[in-house]
């Protein structure tokens, strides 16, 4: 922070400059209700009204519908208000959860959730191996006594700040058949491949650009994680003539392990919610070969003829015992990073 | 190495010495080649989108394509009311000749010197190349502007993205104000409460947000869009653990001044919680101006689409014109350059140091 706040000064000078008088008169304005209201709750009943506007807006968006959600999954009908739908119990999971085998979708009665379940566990084994993998090459190599690292740094983060519907138009544009990366396949003497076309390239594309969007953020935190570490280390070891090899096994690697464990619990519980730039980059397709469960619960609740509440409301209490389960794992080795 | 002559080695010492005076390493060789890659594939997509923003849609579909845009040169020809397109012809006795093109009849073209418009030759497609000027397509910029909502996109996002980060910004300072200053009873409770909330993606609730949007009638209006991610538990988290750091003493010489609480919020701790506001509004502004699939279900006619919306929507009809959307995809990237460009310091130790995005 101490970096930023000689920038901060000058941007914030303006920025009150510009933004100053009406931001200072609409205060004035509200204080006077809210000092009546401190006469009569007194000091102490203060913080409760500073804390209001926020827990109402908690209470509307989060805690509420947190609880409606539960309330759905267990109705069934096609009406969106509670009181309209009809009780079904456990009848909307029996349904989701029903296979004859598991592990195989097609014998699921409803197979396009479990083969959502199924390529988002294939989508995030392979993006989260190799999003942490780039991550960490990219954070060492920048961590270096490099030229223009100030400039390096700035190409491997910008794209995290991309919008995702930016982001895959961008490679769509890249992809498609008489694309770019086509031209170049045909000037090496290859043909021309239908990227969309094929699963397989859908799922690897789907991959390589959410790791080319993402990758910078997991840099940055990796990049301040190798800059915490003690000069002197590196600097006794250099002394002691060890080798370069040596000093990362015996000195980074241990050192940078409790950010590294914390970018891979915060890499899954974004890849487990991928979402916007694989839909507008495949649509799903071809089939159903990289339809992810954020969209199939967008799907069933929001797309099709028939919109299927109830049923999205259980596919996201799935979704949400799974997030609740790799969010406990982050707070547990995030406090194990920053007390350890 | 044994096996090099001395000469040979010297001069590998030489090209390979560093100013530290130790050897390149192969890590430095990694180094490098990987940062040459790295920006490769960084930057040139995005070289290659704005590139392309700039071509006709004639020059879109040309395969291979070129790298810059370019157009064909087109030249009046007396006797000719629209001006024709101008090729390059490998004549019969070896010369090369510059036409223009009258008409095309199957693999022939009927061409004509522009110098001697009386005499039309004819000759094989294959025998003739463009010839080509660079030349941007700045229509691909200005039509999407007269021909389609976009300037209502535009504005869409524009206002969702001030008001939601001044209501972020206010009540959440507030939250945290609250939280920080104060010593009462339930504080931790509350505390708790926030940490939990942070757990609660969009996505697991995203069925019951829409019945609560619903009821209060704000389906197709911005306020659906502005108003459900307002309260953001990370903003209370990154503004308190800053006006924790604000001293004490302070607050209570202006409360012995007889200043109201709501006074020394707005006007002692408000200014000194500048830095970490700052970083927050940066925050709200990249997560309000790309947000995607929350807009996506709340918006449903394309009068309130956001600019993300809209694009999505355009992308998906059947009859994709690249031209558009390259151009407007170009448009929607540009505040977020600016802002990185003139705060890039700002956002990465506000990510560095909270672990957010």
């Amino acid at each position: 922070m101490s970096d930023s706040s000689t920038n901060g000064d000058g941007f914030g000078d303006r920025a009150k400059a510009a933004a100053g008088w009406p931001v200072m008169v609409s205060f004035q304005a509200l204080n006077y209700p809210l000092s009546a209201i401190q006469r009569i709750v007194g000091i102490q009943g203060m913080p409760w009204i500073f804390l209001l506007p926020n827990l109402a807006f908690f209470g509307i968006f989060v805690v509420i519908p947190l609880f409606i959600n539960f309330a759905f999954s267990l109705t069934g009908g096609t009406e969106l208000f509670l009181g309209n739908r009809v009780y079904t119990g456990t009848e909307q999971y029996g349904f989701l959860l029903e296979c004859e085998t598991f592990g195989d979708p097609i014998t699921c009665r409803e197979d396009r959730f479990w083969k959502g379940l199924y390529n988002t566990a294939i989508f995030i084994i392979f993006q989260v191996t190799f999003l942490v993998l780039f991550s960490l090459i990219t954070a060492l190599i920048l961590n270096q006594k490099i030229r223009a690292r100030g400039f390096f740094r700035a190409v491997f983060f910008f794209p995290v700040l991309l919008s995702p519907v930016v982001v895959a138009l961008i490679w769509k544009w890249i992809l498609l058949r008489d694309g770019i990366l086509n031209a170049f396949l045909v000037s090496v003497g290859m043909d021309k491949i239908l990227f969309f076309v094929s699963p397989e390239w859908s799922m690897f594309w789907a991959v390589f650009v959410s790791i080319w969007a993402h990758m910078g953020f997991y840099t940055l935190i990796l990049l301040a994680g190798l800059q915490a570490i003690q000069p002197d280390l590196y600097e006794a070891a250099e002394m002691d003539g060890t080798s370069k090899e040596r000093v990362f096994w015996r000195i980074t690697m241990p050192l940078l392990w409790p950010n590294l464990l914390v970018v891979l619990v915060l890499a899954l519980i974004k890849g487990v919610q991928i979402f916007d730039e694989v839909f507008v980059l495949t649509g799903g397709g071809p089939g159903t070969a990289t339809q992810f469960i954020v969209q199939y619960i967008y799907n069933t609740g929001f797309t099709e003829q028939v919109q299927n509440f109830g049923l999205a409301s259980a596919a996201s209490v799935v979704l949400g015992v799974v997030l609740f389960v790799l969010t406990i794992t982050q707070l547990a080795v995030t406090r194990a990073r920053d007390n350890g | 190495m044994a096996e090099t002559s001395p000469q040979t080695r010297s001069l590998a010492t030489l090209i390979t010495t560093r100013r530290g005076g130790d050897r390149l390493h192969w890590s430095d060789v990694f180094t490098y080649t990987y940062l040459f890659f790295g920006v490769l594939l960084m930057f040139g997509p995005v070289v290659w989108l704005v590139l392309s923003s700039f071509k006709t849609p004639a020059g879109l579909i040309e395969f291979p394509p070129t790298f810059l845009p370019l157009g064909q040169i087109e030249v009046k020809v007396e006797g000719y009311d629209k001006p024709l397109p101008l090729f390059e012809v490998d004549m019969e006795d070896g010369t090369t000749k510059q036409l223009a093109q009258v008409r095309r009849i199957g693999i022939v073209s009927q061409m004509v010197d522009p110098k001697n418009p009386g005499e039309k030759i004819k000759v094989p497609i294959n025998q003739r190349t463009k010839v080509r000027e660079f030349r941007m397509a700045l229509e691909n910029y200005t039509d999407p502007l007269e021909r389609f909502n976009f300037v209502q996109f535009l504005q869409n996002s524009v206002i969702v993205t001030v008001v939601a980060t001044l209501v972020t910004l206010l009540i959440n300072s507030m939250a945290a104000y609250g939280l920080s200053i104060y010593e009462f009873r339930g504080r931790n409770a509350i505390m708790l409460f926030v940490i939990c909330t942070l757990m609660i993606p969009i996505t697991v609730i995203l069925v019951p947000v829409y019945l609560v949007v619903t009821q209060m009638g704000m389906i197709n209006s911005l306020w659906a869009v502005i108003l459900p991610g307002a309260a953001t538990p990370t903003g209370v988290f990154l503004l308190r653990q800053y006006m924790l750091t604000i001293p004490k003493d302070l607050i209570e010489a202006a409360r012995m001044d007889n200043a109201s609480e709501w006074t020394i919020y707005a006007k002692i701790v408000l200014p000194l919680a500048m830095p970490a506001i700052a970083v927050l509004a940066i925050f709200s502004i990249m997560w309000r101006w790309n947000e995607f699939l929350w807009p996506l279900i709340v918006l449903n006619r394309s009068e309130v689409y956001t600019l993300q919306v809209g694009l999505n929507a355009f992308q998906g009809e059947l009859d994709v014109q690249w031209h558009y959307i390259l151009a407007m995809t170009v448009i929607t990237l540009i505040p977020v350059v600016v802002v990185f460009t003139f705060l890039q310091k700002f956002i990465t130790t506000g990510i560095a140091s909270s672990g957010m995005k």
